[in-house]
């Protein structure tokens, strides 16, 4: 028996097989979540060997923010995840804090807890919209979920002016203070989420196509997961606590009450359950934020927004973004520019582990299984 | 029993059919170009310039500096000072653009320009419906296109053009309070 | 505000204690978030990034960050006295010596530990020159996580990471020669559409 017939009868059990089938599945396969591509071996159905192929979408996000000013690269930031550039400029923002010593006012902290909260519900709950639709359940799921979506990104827009492309945080603070109008707006949609929340579980939860398609389905066990550097929810699900909201409790995040939902089993289904439980933390923290919001400045009257001049040195920042551990390290040399800016993104590194939790199952799992890992192409590839 | 979560599934389809009858909340979306949503105040599109009175000429609060050009993060905004000068709304002196040009295929509508612009001549506009048939010069906006007047922008953005206009006329009042007393010993130097 | 954060004295000194023969350097890091680095040697690399992941208390079993960073030749002058016979008389002459320091690729890993959530600890590789020089030890066998970010550092910096287990170009296309993130990199010009002319041949 040659090795890759060894390999097969290792993870089929199948004696009699032969002939594998190398498919290239991407990298307009509607199923990956934009331009990514999979070079797949197939034997029959089964998976034997799987390497993800990106960089479509490169656009060599870190050489353009060196060659700009520490603030030119706030709304490259937003293009990263471009479904949470809201955590993604808190990150930097975060970064380049930690670099310059920035002090950020008590009021914008709770602003930034507010809007990173919204960003964690609104990919939540897109991200099962589309995990569904990846399974076949065309339209209803995601479309109550883009609904809900939709509201959250009103509020951005009030806010921001843009509902996508916040660009909303400056360092020192955040770049428009909101008005009590906005904040009752908010506080009125926290109150009526776990409704929509309710519905949405009784619409999914017990489904049995869904369990059967979902249970058991790319496993991932605990200790690669934390070898391979998996972070967010699907560490999670995995049953690894480690939650940077908690870990390093950035910003004020040690002033609230909340739980870290945990898994068990570490497969698709634990990790769709996990993004639903951390929406009903979520809302826990958003009414706190909201009840407890101070008066005052919203940014830093000492932070100016030009001319941003650090002393040489480096800093690495990071906070728990919807997708995981969302890193910046950035070196400064004491020029107006970063000499490194490097990102750390939470979804590339997710990746890594997409062929162990894919092989010897089928095709059809493949799709489940990346729709769960939660990838934003903006962010894989920058 | 197999089956139960589907049914139950249904069920929440069905109340949300039919609910949507019933409910504004459930029932979201309109039916765009006939209807069409209120925008939001704080909403941008693309960047244009302000310009006081009814001239575009003279009335340009652009006094071509160059720091929206410097901070621009994708550098989309090209901007030709004039030789000569011009007297600003407070009546001093200041240079002009000759030419100001954003290439909006490539403005990415991140505001940065309107915060770092320290006379307030450069805003966000909110219209959306652009698109052109002419790949190069239909998007590559000269001045002419880009100045509107301060009535559409108190028109796009009440709020924040009143707020605009108060700080401008704090200014234009602390430099005639400078101004008078200098011209008043000028005219009692050429009295003498 | 950070999690527990680590002496980086310490474990110079556990390193150095654990692995024989193994030079470790601090690197002090000026900007008020104080993450020093420690620089290892290549040559025992690999067996101290072993022990720092086995060791019960350090347990840095998380390594979440690979970054590439090019350090250019480095031209310093000085301006030196001297004392010189000028005209026949010795006397103190100023003059300017250039001095050339290498330049080389780094390899920055930030690691963390999952089990007892402390962190960051910092390492750095730093490979002999910028040319054929610019190897380093992969530390993939260590931590899985470092597979697609040492490929990202290989592809955008041309560091080789002697040991991975399938170095290719990963944002980039293969028969890319150059390696873009580098600072003495010159984008080509753009051959489908020269700016200038298009433009024109365009503009109605």
């Amino acid at each position: 028996m040659s090795a890759v017939e060894e390999r097969i009868v290792e993870l089929t059990g199948d004696v009699d097989s032969g002939q594998l089938l190398e498919v290239s599945m991407g990298p307009h396969h509607p199923s990956t979540h934009g331009v990514f591509r999979m070079n797949v071996e197939l034997e029959g159905e089964r998976v034997m060997k799987l390497k993800p192929v990106f960089g479509y979408l490169h656009r060599n996000h870190e050489k353009i923010a060196e060659n700009g000013s520490y603030l030119a690269a706030m709304p490259f930031t937003d293009r990263l995840d471009y479904m949470c550039s809201m955590t993604n400029n808190w990150a930097y923002a975060l970064s380049v804090e930690k670099l310059a010593g920035i002090a950020v006012p008590e009021r914008a902290e709770y602003v930034r807890v507010i809007v990173a909260e919204l960003t964690r519900l609104q990919n939540h709950v897109s991200l099962i919209g589309f995990l569904m639709q990846d399974m076949g359940a065309s339209g209803t799921p995601l479309m109550y979920a883009f609904r809900e979506r939709e509201k959250i990104l009103d509020l951005f827009e009030q806010l921001s002016g843009t509902r996508m492309m916040c660009n909303y945080m400056r360092f020192g603070g955040v770049r428009v203070d909101p008005t009590p109008e906005w904040l009752a707006e908010a506080e009125a949609l926290v109150g009526r989420f776990p409704a929509f929340l309710d519905e949405f579980e009784q619409l999914l939860r017990e489904n049995e196509i869904l369990m059967s398609r979902t249970q058991g389905v790319g496993v991932l066990p605990r200790e690669l997961a934390v070898n391979a550097g998996v972070t967010g929810p699907m560490l999670r699900a995995s049953g690894v606590n480690y939650d940077i909201r908690k870990v390093d409790a950035y910003g004020i995040y040690d002033r609230f009450q909340f739980r870290v939902p945990l898994g068990e089993h570490g497969d698709v289904y634990d990790r769709y359950m996990i993004r639903m439980l951390e929406m009903r933390e979520s809302v826990k923290i958003l009414e706190q934020a909201l009840r407890e919001i101070p008066e005052g400045p919203a940014m830093d009257p000492k932070a100016r927004l030009r001319g941003l001049r650090p002393k040489a040195g480096e800093a690495y920042g990071r906070i728990e973004s919807p997708k995981g551990e969302l890193g910046f390290f950035l070196i400064s040399n004491g020029t107006p520019e970063p000499y490194r800016y490097r990102v750390r993104p939470p979804s590339m590194i997710n990746l890594t582990v997409l062929e162990d939790m894919c092989l010897g199952r089928s095709v059809a799992d493949i799709v489940v299984t990346l729709g769960s890992v939660d990838i934003i192409l903006g962010e894989v590839d920058r | 029993m197999l089956g139960e979560g589907i049914v139950k599934g249904l069920a929440e389809t069905a109340r949300n059919f039919f609910g949507s009858y019933a409910e504004k909340d459930r029932l979201t979306t309109v039916q765009f170009p006939e209807e069409r949503l209120p925008q939001a105040e704080a909403a941008r599109v693309f960047p244009f310039l302000v310009y006081d009175t009814d001239d575009m000429e003279k009335g340009l609060r652009c006094v071509a500096c160059k720091i929206c050009e410097v901070e621009c993060p994708p550098k989309c905004i090209t901007i030709e000072k004039s030789t000569e000068k011009k007297p600003d709304f407070t009546g001093k002196p200041q240079f002009f653009p000759e030419k100001f040009e954003i290439d909006v295929s490539v403005c990415m509508s991140c505001q940065i320009c309107v915060e770092v612009c320290p006379f307030e001549a450069i805003k966000m506009d909110t219209a959306f419906e652009l698109s052109t048939d002419d790949r190069f010069g239909g998007l590559h906006w000269p001045k002419e296109r880009l100045a509107k007047p301060n009535e559409y922008y108190h028109q796009i953005h009440p709020m924040e053009a009143a707020a605009v206009d108060e700080q401008l006329a704090e200014k234009k009042a602390k430099a005639e309070e400078k101004h008078v007393p200098a011209a008043a010993q000028a005219e009692g130097a050429a009295a003498r | 505000m950070s999690a527990e954060t680590i002496n980086t004295e310490k474990v110079k000194a556990a390193i150095e204690a654990a692995v024989r023969g193994c030079r470790v350097e601090i690197l002090p890091n000026g900007s008020p978030s104080g993450q020093h680095s420690l620089i290892l040697d290549n040559e025992h690399a690999v067996e101290a990034a072993l022990f720092l992941r086995d060791n019960p208390e350090l347990r840095l079993d998380y390594c979440s960050d690979v970054a590439g960073v090019d350090w250019l030749d480095k031209e310093v002058t000085e301006k030196v006295k001297v004392w010189k016979l000028v005209d026949g008389a010795e006397k103190e002459v100023e003059e300017t010596r250039k001095s050339v320091t290498p330049g080389y690729l780094e390899a920055v890993y930030h690691l963390f530990s999952m089990e007892k959530k402390h962190g960051p600890v910092v390492l750095r590789l730093r490979t002999q020159d910028r040319g054929e020089g610019a190897r380093v030890p992969s530390l993939t066998p260590v931590w899985r996580s470092a597979e697609f970010q040492e490929r990202e550092a290989f592809d955008l910096y041309g560091i080789v990471f002697e040991g991975h287990p399938d170095l290719r170009r990963i944002l980039m296309w293969d028969e890319l020669k150059d390696h873009p993130m580098r600072k003495d990199y010159v984008a080509p010009p753009d051959e489908d559409e020269p700016a200038g002319a298009v433009a024109q041949e365009g503009g109605r």
